[in-house]
């Protein structure tokens, strides 16, 4: 049971940043919803690497017969940290843009594209 | 050393390169970035040219960064494949060559286009970043680099899109919607890529695909990967961004847009076709991806009849005509585990669906660069203050005229050669699907005959008197356009045997998708 916890927990994470991103009005508040689920999606790679006690992949100090963790989802976090933090910078630079031309952070207020 | 055999990543790493070294090249002068940014893309257009004659003589090209095969050999014995690698099949150049062709011809348009706007060092390095995401989603053979390529495509994206947001409020706007979008299907797309990681401790798409069992955890990640890649591409229920997103980013800009959502399209058409095949349900998600196209098809033509503002109803049109694509390669997907069926009009359909994917990033590339044209002289977007402009404009008629017949599939052009491939292997699949596509096409005919004539005819306007023909690089760029139209038009065969038919081959012969990575294991 307590191995499942992590996962719970992105759930949890995926499952708020939708329910931000569907009913907050406020731009900066999307930009934390999408935030929100980009961590629940790091945390369930993070989860996915871990392998009960096995040792860090340096080669040269493994003691024998221990098992050692493949550090591909590592790389893939930080790959999609990375990623992550130009998306939300550029974000909220634009929201900063919106907030300049319409005096507002409101969706139902910037809406000059319809139809 | 030779450089040949690196081709598919000098494809990449050149416009990878001539990116960063913008800001350093606008120093020298202002228009150092715009010649720059075209030579980059043109040695890249090259290249692409060069590896599609190697790929169609010879077959599937894999390069491997770092290693000459490929596949890990653990002191185990264990042999599994781990590297970064390019995979590029028919498929894969044929999306190459689009992607190339376009941004090439877009940065020869911004020459001029771009001529009254600052910052244009950013605006170049972003366009060749956009370029470098849609190649890398193109060619990369792993489901992890597809994450990374697609999000470098979408940032690069959403920046070209709000380009103009410092001055006015609607880009910024537009730009907003598109970062939400792609940030949550990219999210997505990373959470599907966690799953197979789990699974089976591996990120190649060749290597998965050999061992994909359709199991629960399998069905959710298909569940979850082909709504975010149709949002993309903007398929109906999720089309909301398609035209915010493409009538304010420069025109120039919104043409390599369009081929950047389909670029999600082929990923999509790589997801069904070369990583699950025949293990998943074909009929139902053939269906799912047909409905999908049917909804595109009617929802965008008849939103497309309304509108006022001529890059947003060339917007919706390009919604609609996505729906074709759907259409044609979901009936494909729909009979591929009826080798019957699918011989006798599977691969017809699926032809029609992968030809109309090129003909429309050329007639729907030129429709927006006019679009664009007409913008650069008149100031306008709207098609109520426009008139006359024939007159004065010559070229740009023209070229309107012949983006307007290929993409209501009139005879001579282009659109007419794909739509025929549709039209007949559809009714033989459901003759209902087919009369939907064919008065789809009518009513698109209806709304550009209107277009037409509110820009083009009637008499001379007087605010517009001073409207001339618009500078040499922009009729340039229109003009390869039109003849590309037109020889796809008189000469369809030649393209469907040579280019088409291998592509759709690569998508239905799994094995051989799957049998150059793995080779002896």
């Amino acid at each position: 049971m307590i191995d499942n916890f992590p996962y719970i927990a992105v759930i949890i994470f995926i499952g708020l940043g939708i329910y931000t991103l569907m009913f907050k009005k406020n731009l900066i508040k999307i930009a934390i919803g999408v935030c929100l689920i980009e961590n629940g999606a790091n945390l369930f790679l993070i989860t996915l690497g871990y392998r009960k006690g096995a040792v860090a992949p340096i080669y040269t100090l493994a003691p024998s017969g221990k098992s050692m963790v493949l550090p591909t989802p590592q790389a893939l976090t930080l790959t999609s940290i990375v990623i992550g933090i130009a998306t939300t910078a550029l974000m909220l630079s634009i929201a900063m843009m919106i907030y300049k031309h319409y005096g507002t952070l409101d969706t139902d207020q910037v809406r000059r594209l319809r139809g | 050393m030779n450089l040949l055999t690196h081709t598919p990543a000098l494809i990449i790493a050149i416009p990878l390169l001539a990116a960063f070294l913008m800001p350093v090249i606008g120093r020298i002068n202002k228009k150092t970035n715009g010649i720059f940014t075209t030579f980059a893309l043109g040695i890249s257009l090259i290249l692409t040219i060069l590896l599609a004659f190697k790929i169609l003589s010879v077959g599937t090209q894999v390069y491997v960064f770092g290693a000459k095969s490929p596949v890990l050999t653990l002191p185990s014995g264990l042999e599994f494949p781990i590297r970064i690698m390019f995979q590029i099949d028919a498929m894969s150049i044929f999306m190459g060559l689009i992607t190339a062709t376009v941004s090439f011809l877009g940065a020869i348009f911004s020459l001029s286009f771009m001529d009254k706007h600052n910052g244009l060092d950013k605006y170049y390095s972003l366009l060749l970043l956009l370029t470098v995401g849609m190649f890398g989603m193109e060619f990369t053979g792993d489901v992890f680099n597809f994450f990374v390529f697609l999000e470098i495509a979408s940032i690069a994206a959403v920046a070209l899109i709000a380009f103009r947001g410092t001055d006015l409020g609607e880009p910024a706007e537009a730009g907003f919607k598109y970062m939400v979008v792609s940030s949550i299907s990219a999210l997505m797309v990373l959470f599907a890529v966690g799953i197979f990681y789990g699974q089976y401790d591996l990120l190649n798409f060749a290597a998965l695909a050999s061992v994909i069992k359709y199991s629960q955890l399998d069905k959710i990640a298909l569940g979850l990967l082909i709504p975010v890649l149709a949002m993309k591409a903007g398929a109906v229920p999720m089309h909301m961004w398609a035209p915010d997103a493409y009538s304010e980013a420069p025109a120039p800009i919104t043409m390599i847009l369009v081929v950047a959502s389909q670029a999600s399209l082929y990923a999509l058409f790589r997801v069904t076709f070369s990583l699950y095949n025949i293990t998943l349900n074909t009929l139902a998600v053939g269906w799912i991806i047909i409905i999908l196209g049917l909804l595109s098809m009617f929802m965008g033509v008849t939103m497309a009849i309304i509108q006022k503002d001529i890059k947003r109803l060339m917007a919706y049109h390009a919604i609609s005509q996505t729906g074709y694509m759907f259409l044609g390669v979901g009936v494909g997907l729909a009979v591929l585990a009826n080798p019957i069926s699918l011989s006798q009009y599977g691969i017809t359909a699926m032809e029609g669906g992968i030809f109309h994917i090129m003909n429309h990033a050329m007639y729907k590339g030129l429709l927006f660069l006019t679009a664009g044209a007409l913008f650069y002289r008149t100031g306008t977007k709207d098609l109520d203050k426009m008139g006359g402009l024939a007159h004065s404009m010559k070229y740009t008629t023209i070229f309107f005229i012949i983006g307007a017949a290929a993409i209501a599939g009139l005879p001579p052009f282009n659109g007419f050669a794909s739509k025929l491939l549709i039209y007949e292997s559809v009714y033989r699949f459901n003759p209902l699907l087919s009369i939907i596509a064919m008065l789809v096409s009518i009513l698109t005919l209806a709304s550009f005959v209107k277009a037409f004539h509110s820009a083009f005819l009637g008499p001379k306007l007087p605010q517009f008197k001073e409207v001339r023909e618009v500078p040499r690089s922009m009729v340039w760029a229109m003009a390869v356009l039109s003849c590309i139209i037109i020889f796809f038009g008189l000469f369809p065969d030649l393209i469907v045997k040579n280019l088409v038919h291998p592509a759709v081959m690569a998508l239905i012969e799994q094995f051989k998708y799957t049998g150059t990575v793995l080779g002896g294991i």
